[in-house]
């Protein structure tokens, strides 16, 4: 039997919530971590409490691996309506993996390769014949392990990791099944096995797995976090689940409150006791946090806030990506309260930054926005393992007395600190942090003056942050026709279309915002450079036709040569639909406001 | 929790009211809140807090003014979430003594779920309500505690809507000190603060405190000087004497309902008191055992350690 060598894969897993298919993909997405391959994940989840159709797809290559893939070279079917829901999704001459006991293919459909297993009666026979079908996904496991020969150690290693602590009973079956899975003769079905090529990745470097939440807790956690509270919601629960268990043995804790207004009131209160405290959520969560957050900015008080955006608006599609939340986190607050927003581009930049942001934060003394997704929340890449000794921060309070002439709220040092209750005041004055317009004492006062000193003031520190921003990075043509601009989770769509269409002889270039606000400087002078300008962004093209970062850029560089490409079908964008935005925008580069009515 | 989070330099000379006395407080003339103002001065003077360490804390209201009148750190956060807020403060700094001051619509009414849950988690703080049963600042509007038949601009047929029970309120969420008095009788809040300063726990006060802007009279029926009777609480003493068994047990919650129950103005004093760990302890213990669980490794070691279970 022929071995073919393949450079990467895209299986997609197609079954019920409860079947386990995540744990699968997990255990292929770990290995590949482990074998120094490049890997990402994607997954839907039912919004419905139990049960319901649910996929996991895994793309991983030995070469980087920037999507989770269009399309699949592999599709495992548990079930008929996976079958019928998925088959689409697979690529001409792909292979259909299905389970004979639930699925009836149409054979007549010459674009596949059909191999059809008895998963189910399978499995029973394998783990003791009981009835029950726990374990099909094991068995499926074993059976992509012999058709892509994998390491067969390393996954029994990760069965062991994870079902040991469940009992003898479990762990026993779930080898079985997996052998049982593995010793299937799928040679008799399938023509050829794969074996990936050596990984170019391989540089000895170890890797890390995870998905985007875990990164980002991890980023905390290493960025000296030790506090915080929230409420739960999806897709940001895992986070604060996961700073509940953790925080403790770094002796800080985490608090669920009893609702969106108290969590961010809890963490200002660990702000204003001294530390650096997050607080986060999705969707309505934010917008019942916007007055709190208000305050942060006013008090000058630092605190991380984590917005894993959803569907929108209202309760939305909760377990949907979407990138519309950009507005609300600039803007959200009543009154003029500018703060930082950035946002990580993949699952490794979670954890960077999360570094970042409790840096500005600190620095600024000002609450500071993560806007991450849906989509970077729950899928899993691997990366290199940080250099955690060096990114280390060891939180302390500084209670160095203040002089008699502290004043918390200078004008002129935008980046004063916040005294910390403890602190000894040596001229006998303590400071009220306060919600009311006031002096540099603090006393509230509504001198027009001062109020016009104290919005200038909070304005300018935002501001001077983009001074220090790096200069932004091109992919690509540096200079030419198409200039894309993208920001958050996007980066790896938005880099696989560059690479495809400069393969077709575009000069076309890719500029990927970590940092929304303050944007960094010198942008005009990276537009100047191409003729046309692409915003794509997960979001409404709104009243105007264009974007929520496509407005901003549009007003802040009143470039016309700036517009969008949106959309809000709630997942992520594929390849060929950035490639098919460009192709219909680009045509007609001219009638740059066509989509405003009565122009 | 860590020893990095306590402030541990050594007070320097003996605290005074006059240490403590800040802003001349902005409130109407004849308003009952100075008087709980200076309860709190004369308080925190005899119990010698080193004073870098007590917090002042409010919502907003009238008397959630009160950090500006006070010279300690101080936080004015924002209407009904100073409980929270002041939980966030508590839970992350145990060698803090924090106070919250507040009114009865921050409190009840767009704070009423707060309360509730600070109470049942049992932080430790000291709250104290003035309760004026009008909200002042916006000028005469009904509040959660305002009684039937209360002309208001928001009622002008009368407030309809049944007001709440503070102590019921306080004593079925679970606060572990809750007590009641009045802004006019000087001594007895004195010893309600002194009481509440000392229970570990969630501990509470209502004070009415009467607005004498726009509820004058709302409490002559328990003002002596106005022909009222300020009648107290008597508490168990457990000197085996037959009086002693009328006398009301602290620690007992239904007793403490009962006692709530009571026609107005009702009684004065400590309604209910109990030993409870408080949320501060329990999250300590969770640190504590954690740690232990870790033990030897510095968080930087833990930290690689979490990595590698991801490798």
């Amino acid at each position: 039997m022929s071995e073919e060598i393949i450079n990467d894969v895209v299986i997609r897993l197609a079954g019920n919530s409860q079947d386990g298919i995540q744990t699968i993909g997990g255990f292929l997405a770990r290995l590949a971590g482990r074998s120094a391959q490049d890997v990402i994940t994607y997954m839907t989840i039912p919004s419905t409490i139990s049960g319901g159709p649910s996929i996991f797809q895994v793309h991983m290559g030995s070469g980087e691996v920037l999507s989770a893939g269009d399309t699949a070279d592999f599709l495992v079917a548990f079930y008929q309506h996976s079958y019928e829901e998925h088959i689409d999704s697979l690529k001409e001459k792909g292979v259909l993996i299905y389970d004979t006991d639930n699925v009836e293919p149409d054979l007549q459909d010459k674009r596949f390769i059909y191999v059809g297993v008895s998963i189910t009666g399978l499995t029973i026979e394998a783990v003791g014949g009981t009835g029950k079908s726990k374990g099909k996904n094991i068995f499926v496991l074993g059976l992509l392990t012999r058709v892509f020969n994998l390491k067969v150690a390393k996954l029994r290693n990760l069965i062991q990791e994870r079902f040991s602590n469940k009992g003898e009973d479990v762990l026993r079956n779930a080898l079985l099944a997996f052998d049982a899975g593995y010793s299937y003769p799928a040679d008799n079905v399938l023509n050829r096995y794969y074996q990936f090529e050596i990984s170019q990745k391989d540089d000895g470097h170890p890797q890390v797995t995870m998905d985007g939440n875990q990164a980002l807790t991890l980023g905390l956690i290493t960025a000296g976090v030790r506090y915080g509270a929230g409420y739960p919601i999806t897709p940001w629960s895992t986070i604060m689940e996961m700073l509940r268990s953790e925080l403790p043995k770094y002796g800080g804790t985490f608090v669920q409150a009893e609702d969106e207004l108290a969590a961010v009131s809890l963490a200002l209160g660990m702000a204003y006791a001294g530390h650096l405290s997050v607080t986060g959520s999705s969707g309505p969560g934010l917008s019942l946090k916007m007055e709190a957050l208000g305050w942060a900015v006013m008090a000058e008080l630092p605190l991380i806030v984590i917005n894993i955006q959803r569907g929108g608006p209202s309760t939305g599609l909760p377990t949907n990506v979407e990138q519309s939340d950009l507005m609300q986190a600039i803007y959200g607050s009543h009154g003029d309260t500018p703060r930082i927003v950035l946002a990580p581009q993949n699952v490794e930049d979670c954890y960077y930054i999360a570094l970042e942001a409790a840096h500005y934060a600190r620095k600024y003394s000002t609450p500071v926005f993560i806007l991450s997704d849906q989509a970077l929340a729950t899928r899993i890449e691997a990366y290199d393992k940080p250099e955690l000794a060096e990114h280390f921060v060891d939180p302390k309070i500084d209670f160095t007395p203040k002089t008699a002439d502290f004043l918390p709220y200078t004008i002129d040092k935008p980046t004063q600190r916040h005294a910390a209750p403890g602190t000894i005041m040596q001229g006998g004055k303590y400071p009220v942090v306060t919600g009311l317009e006031h002096d540099e004492a603090g006393h509230p006062t509504a001198n027009p003056q001062l109020h016009m000193k104290m919005v200038a003031k909070r304005r300018d520190k935002i501001k001077r942050l983009a001074t220090e921003l790096p200069k932004p990075d091109i992919y690509g043509d540096k200079e030419g026709d198409i200039l894309l601009i993208g920001w958050g989770s996007t980066w790896g769509p938005l880099r696989e279309a560059v690479i495809d269409s400069r393969k077709n002889g575009d000069k076309i270039g890719h500029l990927h915002l970590r940092h929304l606000n303050p944007m960094p400087n010198g942008l005009e002078r990276v537009f100047s450079r191409y003729r046309q300008i692409f915003v794509i962004e997960m979001n409404d093209e709104g009243l105007y036709g264009f974007g929520q970062l496509a407005t901003l850029l549009r007003a802040r560089y009143a470039n016309p040569s700036i517009r969008s490409i949106t959309k809000t079908d709630g997942l992520t964008y594929k390849i060929r639909e950035i490639l098919n935005g460009i192709q219909s925008l680009r045509s007609d580069a001219v009638s740059t406001f066509s989509s405003y009515p009565n122009s | 929790m860590t020893k990095s989070n306590t402030n541990t330099i050594a007070p320097s000379k003996a605290l005074t009211r006059g240490d403590l006395r800040a802003d001349h407080p902005t409130w109407c003339p004849g308003c009952g809140d100075f008087a709980v103002l200076a309860s709190y001065y004369k308080t925190l003077e005899k119990l010698q807090l080193p004073h870098e360490n007590i917090v002042t804390l409010a919502g907003i209201g009238c008397s959630s003014r009160f950090p500006y009148f006070v010279n300690t750190h101080g936080g004015h956060f924002i209407h009904g979430r100073a409980v929270p807020f002041a939980s966030g403060v508590s839970l992350s700094r145990d060698d803090l003594h924090v106070f919250v001051f507040g009114g009865d619509g921050d409190g009840f009414s767009i704070g009423g779920n707060h309360l509730e849950h600070g109470a049942r988690k049992n932080i430790n703080l000291t709250y104290v309500i003035m309760d004026n049963f009008v909200y002042g600042l916006t000028k005469k509007q009904t509040s959660p505690t305002s009684p039937i038949g209360f002309k208001s601009k928001t009622d002008p047929f009368g407030a309809v809507d049944r007001p709440i029970n503070p102590m019921k309120k306080l004593v079925y969420s679970g606060a572990t000190f809750v007590a009641r008095t009045h802004a006019t009788q000087v001594k007895h809040m004195g010893e309600m603060y002194e009481r509440a300063i000392a229970h570990k726990g969630f501990s509470v006060i209502e004070i009415l405190s009467e607005c004498v802007e726009f509820y004058p009279g709302a409490f002559d029926d328990s003002t002596p000087r106005k022909g009222g009777e300020f009648r107290i609480i008597e508490e168990k003493t457990n000197d085996g004497t037959p009086e002693d068994e009328k006398r009301h047990d602290v620690t007992d919650e239904a007793a403490a309902y009962k006692l709530a129950s009571l026609e107005w103005p009702g009684l004065f004093g400590v309604f209910y008191e109990k030993d409870r760990p408080s949320k501060n302890e329990l999250e300590s213990n969770i640190v504590q055992r954690a740690r232990e669980k870790n033990n030897g490794l510095s968080d930087l070691e833990i930290l690689e350690k979490t990595f590698s279970l991801l490798a």
